[in-house]
Parts: structure tokens; sequence; C-alpha cells
């Protein structure tokens, strides 16, 4: 708990009334915060854990409400400051947020037991609760007909049947909300003997714990939930967290109290659980009717199948192609289109703007960062899209299930399955695809390698190097390049798991943790939840990781423009980007008058003399501003970076001019092809695939202070060092953007890159070595 | 006799939880309680983890969990 005081609230804010939803997950508590807020939602961080701070205001009949999305939880006994979260916000004591007025507690009818543990603990708070009902439906589908009225009598506390994904009794729960509802009249009763600690506790805590002003922080109420927690929850992360402001007294309190409990035949490890579910038990019987079941269970016939030894495996293999084809191809249209548009809005702007820093930084700077940015979205927009679909039918448990035994091998779980796989097309949306991990290590695990995994922005890197300088004419024939190719993708499935179980016994070290997953019922994916993961998750990535890509794309723009002025070959002063706009005037200049004498018509032999001249022209003047462009680019801050740099990559085999280009593409790895393209004067218009390119490479030569004078830069060994670089590297700011958002924290995206950028050093490194002294 | 020693459609009665608290108390809060009737309902193609039912639901958990929770099996 970072506790300051308890807020009571502005006479303001107090005439809203601030509802906490709280409820186990996969009980629809999403739908119902949506159905209640719609889409006047303030999604952001609490501050220090990675939990979503997700809030959403809605009137009714002239009340006003601010409902706090709690994550989802089977029990509140916190195991993790992520957990804690939840604890401290019921409780008023995270700071910069009111307690609660009312908490809406969510519970699946269908499965209404297990449920309300969840909910007696929350009966213990000393806020009113107002129980949600939902999915009667399913309930009464299973033969459990539970009536309201009863139910609410027999609890204590209002009982509001639901249909959430309907839209029914959406009216009934706004207006128990709104009525202001009392306390709970019952509470669950412990035996007296641990009722008695508890109160030992309570008091302790209540009397010790003290904000700045000497007042106390807890009430009565609050001190007993506390004290509560602190004698089921053994290493529980209350405990933790209270003997840092209280020391060693209270640990030594406690365990006196569980060692008293523990002889007098009440084991605290199993009391709390079978209490409440016994007050459970006691309290739902004859508050249902059973009605008649109607045919077979359908989960339990389509887990039959889907979980099968070979079928299950089958559709599983089948299901995560389909995935990984969509990212990869389905969004490529949607980004040609992205990068055509913001192409079209660069050139209006050139053709309005004079040259100079500030249309450069337009141009290259923002419009190109805002592109870069938004080319993103159709990917992690497809992939939400599927995710949504499969956790909303309930499928995602059966893929962790399914995987689980691979992934423990490393000591992650099967839930890092779907985000690692997500990643072969983009660790962006596969990073924030993590949150299906409750578990905050596995999560953090799966986060640091996920960027390991080689997205598809590496493939044109690993097409240029490999049709440039892999031969088809050894033994293995036209097979090498694709064998290349194939080994750059296997190293990430190598490394990756690896990284992953030395992360998780090093830094993430910790217990085990339980792996107990509920498999939910199958049920049809609801449309509107679909669209709205997919809306959520593009937004909350183009709000919140944007500045941080844009503001990279701004600096490295930066580097490569200045300094603007120089000297040319013939040593005459020069400002580069005057001369570009002159050259590329003059470009279309000639390509203007082409075009005119094209629709001249007739093929007379003087107009194809002037064709021909005119084309020689064109190329001539293209040919200059290449090379203009490469001069000023080699010369730019980059470039001595560069060459600054040169005596650390040498032993990678790179010269200046690789470095150069390598640095100019940690923001954004696949912008390195046009980098090689500017900086060896093939001009930036070229792919992967330009011969252009390929020629210039090949016929790079070392420097003239280079031992290695003369000699091709380019060789199969530089080829392999460099791709198998770029296979390790983390040259993607949007990735670190991304990690910085989803861990709420500068650390990790730091660590992410330090090590990766020193794994692809030496990467890189025993690849050119070895490579060399076999003779590459 | 544990869970994890249960055949693939067996019925079993729980009757004790074994090893540490913290993960006693997790599984009890997931509703495996002494005295519940739980049913193998499955194992991963890979071996593992099991797919259980209690009640009215379904829970996965790894057999090195399952071999924590001793039960007496039911006649079928």
């Amino acid at each position: 708990m970072q506790n300051s005081t308890v807020k009571t609230g502005s006479p303001a804010a107090s005439t809203e009334t601030t509802v906490a939803l709280v409820g186990n997950p996969n009980t629809g508590k999403t739908t119902l915060f949506n159905a209640l807020s719609g889409l006047r939602q303030h999604v952001g961080n609490y501050p220090g854990v990675t939990v979503e701070r997700k809030v959403g205001r809605f009137k009714w009949r002239g009340a006003s409400f601010q409902i706090i999305d709690l994550p989802g939880t089977y029990s509140l006994a916190p195991r993790s400051p992520d957990e804690m979260v939840a604890v401290d916000v019921l409780l008023g004591l995270q700071p910069g947020e009111r307690r609660p007025d009312v908490i809406l507690s969510i519970v699946d009818a269908s499965n209404l037991e297990r449920n309300l543990y969840l909910t007696t603990q929350l009966m213990d708070l000393g806020i009113p609760v107002v129980l949600a009902l939902n999915m009667t439906d399913l309930a009464e589908a299973q033969g459990r007909l539970y009536d309201a009225a009863k139910l609410q009598e027999r609890l204590g506390i209002p009982v509001v049947p639901l249909q959430a994904h309907r839209g029914i009794g959406l009216d009934d729960l706004r207006k128990a909300l709104a009525h202001g509802v009392a306390s709970p009249k019952a509470q669950v009763r412990f035996p007296d003997i641990y009722e008695q600690e508890a109160r030992y506790l309570a008091d302790f805590l209540q009397e010790n714990l003290k904000d700045p002003h000497g007042h106390n922080l807890l009430d009565q109420h609050s001190a007993w939930f506390l004290a509560l927690r602190l004698l089921s929850d053994q290493n529980g992360y209350v405990e933790r967290d209270l003997t840092k402001r209280l020391g060693a007294e209270l640990t030594s309190r406690v365990r006196e109290a569980r060692e008293r409990l523990n002889t007098a035949g009440c084991p605290v490890a199993a009391t709390e659980a079978a209490v409440r579910y016994a007050w459970i038990r006691e309290r739902l019987r004859d508050t249902f009717t059973e009605v008649p079941r109607p045919s077979r269970d359908w989960t339990d016939f389509l887990d039959r199948i889907l979980t099968h030894r070979v079928w299950g495996m089958v559709i599983f293999l089948a299901l995560m192609f389909l995935v990984f084809q969509a990212i990869f191809t389905g969004a490529q249209p949607l980004m040609e289109g992205i990068l055509a548009a913001q192409a079209y809005v660069a050139d209006l702007v050139r053709n309005s703007l004079s040259p100079g820093p500030l249309r450069g930084l337009i141009v290259d700077g923002i419009i190109e960062g805002v592109g870069s940015v938004l080319v993103f979205l159709p990917q992690i927009v497809i992939l939400f899209g599927f995710i949504a679909i499969l956790e909303d039918c309930g499928y995602m448990a059966r893929a962790a299930y399914l995987m689980d035994k691979i992934m423990a091998r490393c000591g992650l779980s099967g839930k890092s399955f779907i985000p690692l796989l997500s990643c072969f097309a983009c660790a962006i949306p596969g990073i924030m695809a993590t949150r299906v991990i409750e578990d905050r290590r596995d999560r953090l695990a799966t986060i640091l390698v996920a960027p390991l995994m080689s997205c598809s922005a590496r493939l044109p890197v690993y097409v240029l190097m490999t049709a440039a300088f892999i031969p088809t004419n050894t033994w293995l024939g036209p097979w090498l390049p694709g064998l290349v190719l194939f080994c750059m993708y296997l190293i990430g499935l190598i490394v990756a798991p690896l990284i992953a179980w030395i992360l998780k016994r090093t830094l993430l070290r910790g217990e085990t943790p339980i792996f107990l997953m509920e498999l939910p019922a199958y049920k049809w994916p609801s449309p509107g939840m679909v669209l709205y993961r997919m809306y959520d998750r593009g937004k909350a990535f183009v709000v919140r990781a944007g500045t941080i890509i844009l503001a990279t794309m701004i600096v490295v723009w930066a580097l490569l423009y200045f300094p603007v002025e120089g000297t040319d070959d013939t040593g005459n002063p020069v400002n580069f980007d005057l001369r570009m706009a002159d050259l590329e005037a003059a470009q279309e200049q000639v390509q203007s008058e082409l075009v005119s004498l094209h629709e001249a018509g007739d093929q007379t032999p003087e107009l194809e003399a002037k064709t021909t001249r005119l084309e020689q022209n064109l190329e001539a003047l293209r040919e200059e501003a290449a090379h203009i462009q490469g001069i000023w680019k080699r010369n730019s801050i980059l470039g001595r970076m560069g060459r600054a740099v040169e005596p650390v990559v040498v032993p990678l085999g790179w010269d200046w001019r690789i470095a150069m280009a390598v640095l100019a593409s940690f923001p954004a790895r696949e912008v390195v092809v046009g980098t090689l393209g500017v900086i060896y004067d093939a001009g930036s218009e070229v792919d992967e695939y330009s011969p252009s390119l390929h020629s210039q490479l090949q016929a790079a030569r070392w420097g003239p202070d280079s031992p290695r004078a003369g000699q091709p830069v380019f060789t199969v060994a530089t080829a392999l060092s460099l791709m198998v670089f770029f296979a390790l590297c983390c040259q993607c700011a949007s990735t670190l953007a991304v990690i910085r958002r989803e861990t709420n924290s500068w650390l990790w995206p730091l660590f992410t890159f330090t090590y990766m950028t020193g794994l692809a050093y030496v990467g890189a490194l025993i690849v050119y070595q070895t490579a060399t002294s076999l003779g590459g | 006799m544990t869970l994890a020693e249960l055949r693939v459609g067996q019925k079993a009665v729980v009757d004790k939880l074994e090893g540490d608290s913290a993960i006693i108390q997790r599984l009890m809060e997931m509703g495996l309680l002494e005295g519940q009737i739980v049913e193998l309902l499955g194992v991963a193609p890979l071996g593992d983890p099991l797919e259980i039912r209690l009640g009215s639901y379904r829970l996965s958990l790894r057999k090195s969990e399952a071999a924590r929770i001793l039960v007496t099996p039911l006649r079928d």
C-alpha cells in the first residue's frame, strides 16, 4: 500500500457516486462495464504497477456515477503489488483515488458458489455491495433457476438478475445503484478463536497505522479486513507490505497468532476457504429450483474434439496458422494503404513548402513518424480481433491448456504461447497480448523475450542480404538462400525460450506460479465485444505509444539532416537540401518533357533520338541526386557517429557505412534497406529486390585507411553477421515504447534494449569470426 | 491415491490437500475443498496439464499440483 490519507472526496466529487466493479474472470465484467459507461472511458495506469486503470462515467435519472473497473480476480488475497492495487482501491488507500461508495460484485449465475467466494470477501469491507447476478440464461440452461428475492434476503445484499450481453436487467441495476444501498446485513463468521486473533491484529493495525498528521488510516472495517488477510495469506503481499511499515513487531504478532491457531486445530491455510464456502452453501440452499436440463452439454462435446490428442492439436495448429496468416498477409494491403497515404501527404507538403529544415522536419520527421505509428495499426487490430473472438468463445483457455507443457519447459505457462506466436508477425500486438497472463513474472518474461521472435520487419533485411550475397551455385543449389532464411527464423525460436529460461532463474526468480486455470463454457463470441477490443487496443497503442515513437523518429531525422551544409566532390560549398530540391525539380522537368514527347505520338527518328537523350539526361540527374544525397548523409551527425563506432564493428565485418545504416535503423529496423541505398549511392527509393542496390553493395570496397583497403566490404560472412545482428537486436522504437507502456516503467524497455543489443553483437561476432575462419 | 493418478472419466472425493500453505489456499479458493467431488475430464495431448470438473465448472491444473490432492475414487 502506498497509502497516504484516506480520501474523503471533495464536496464537488461527492455528488458523484463511485462504483467499483469487481468479479471473477469470465463473468462478463467488461461487457457490463461497457454497457454501463458506453465509450465514455478513461484508460491509464496505476502508478508503479502494470495494472491498467479503467474508469467510465454514466448518468441515470440525474444521478452521476463514476465506475472503476478492477482487474478480474478470484479472491482478494493479494500475491503481488499488482493484485494489491485492487485491495488498496477498495480500502481507499490508493493515492489519488476516492474510496468507492458502492461495490458492484458481478457473478456468473451458472457457477454461483465459487463466484460468491469473492463476494463474501467484498462484504467484509464495510462498503455497500450490490450483486449483479449475470448469465442467468446460462444458469437456466444448465438447470438452475434462481429466486433473486430469496437470494437477496439470504445474502443480505441487493441482488439484480442480469444478462449483460443482451442488455437485460441494466436499468434495474442502475436503479439499484442510484437508490443508495446500505452496508451488507450479513458477514461470514469465522470460528471464535480465529475472530479473536483477527480482532487483536485489527486493533494493533488501527492503533499503529497513522498518516503523517497522526490520524488513523483505517476505520474498523478496513482494519478487520486487513487483519483477516494478514492471518490467512501466508507469504501474502499484505504481510510483506505492512511489515515494511510496522516492522518486526507485526511479523512476530502474526506468526504467534498463526501458531496459536494451528495448535488449536484451526489451521490458517484451510480455514478461510472452508468457512466461506460453508457459509455460501448454507445461504444458497433453497434459493433456486432445479429445472430439467435440456439435452447434453455442448462444452463437454466440444472439449472432447478440441482437446483431443490428435484432432485437438490439428485444429489448434490450423487455427494458429490462420491467425498468423491473417496478421502477416491480411494486414498487408491496409499497411500499404497507410504508407501510400503517408507518401501522398508528404508530397502535398513537399510541394507547398520551400526546402529547408522546417519542410524536412514535417515531411521526414513528423509525417514519417506518424506513418510509422499508424502502419502497425492493421496488425494490432487484426490480432486483437482474433484474440477477442478466441477469448470470448472460451477457446483461449484451451489453447493455453494444449501448449502448457511446451511452455513450462522454459519456465513459462501455456498462456504465453499466443502472444509469442503473434510476435512472428509483429512484436507490438504480441506484447500487448500478454495481458492474458496473470502471473506478473511470467508476463514480464514473455514481454522481454517477445522482440526476439523474427517479426515481419526483419524480412526485408534477410531478403536483401540473401539475394545479394548468398550463392546459389553451391552443392545445395537453389536451396541455400531458403535455408539461410529459415535459420534466421530459427534463431529467435531457439534464443527466446533460452533467455526466458535464464530470466526465470535469475532476475524474475520466484516460486513457480501455480497453474490453475478455469476452462470456461464455450459460447458464441459477442460481435460488440470483439469490435470494442479492436478499437480499445488500437487506441491504446496510438495514444500511449505513439508519442514516444514520433519523438524518436524526429530525433533520427535531425541526426540525418544536420549539418545540411558541406562541400561536394569538387570542394564547392553546398546546401544539400537545396541542391537535392534543385535536382528533383530538374528531374521532374525532364520527366514532363518525356511525357509530352510520348503523347505527341508519331515516332520520327528525331523524336526517338530526343527521347533517348532525355532518358540519359534523367538517368544522369538521378545518379547525381543519389550521389549528393550519399555525401550529405555520410557527413551527417549520424554518419560521423558511424565513423566513430567503426572500430567496434570491424570485428563483425562491418565498415563505418554499415555501422551508420545500423545506427539509423535502431528506431525502426525496416529503414535499413533505404538507408543502405542512400549511403551506397543507390538512392533512397530502392527496396530489397532492387538490382541497383544489389550491385552497389557487391561493388562496395573498404576505404583507403583500412588494412583491407580495396577488398569488398560485403562477403558472405558480413552478410550473415548483419542478418544475425538484425535477428537478435531490438531495433524498434515502437516495441520499446509498448514495453514501457505495458510494464509502466522505463527500466524494462531499457533492459530489453541493452540485453538484445549485447546479444546481437556477440551473435554477429561469433558468426562473422566463424564464417571467415571457415573461409567464407 | 492422488488426483493425478485418476483415470480419465473417473470421479473421486477430495480427502486432503498437501504441501505449501499458499498453494493449498489457492486450490481451496478455487473450490478444491475436502469432501468436494471431482472428475478427471482429460489429459492434455502432451501429457500435462489435466482438465477436471468441479461441480458446474472446469479447471485445468498441472500434474505437479494434482499430486498434492489426495482423493478417494468413487465407485462408478
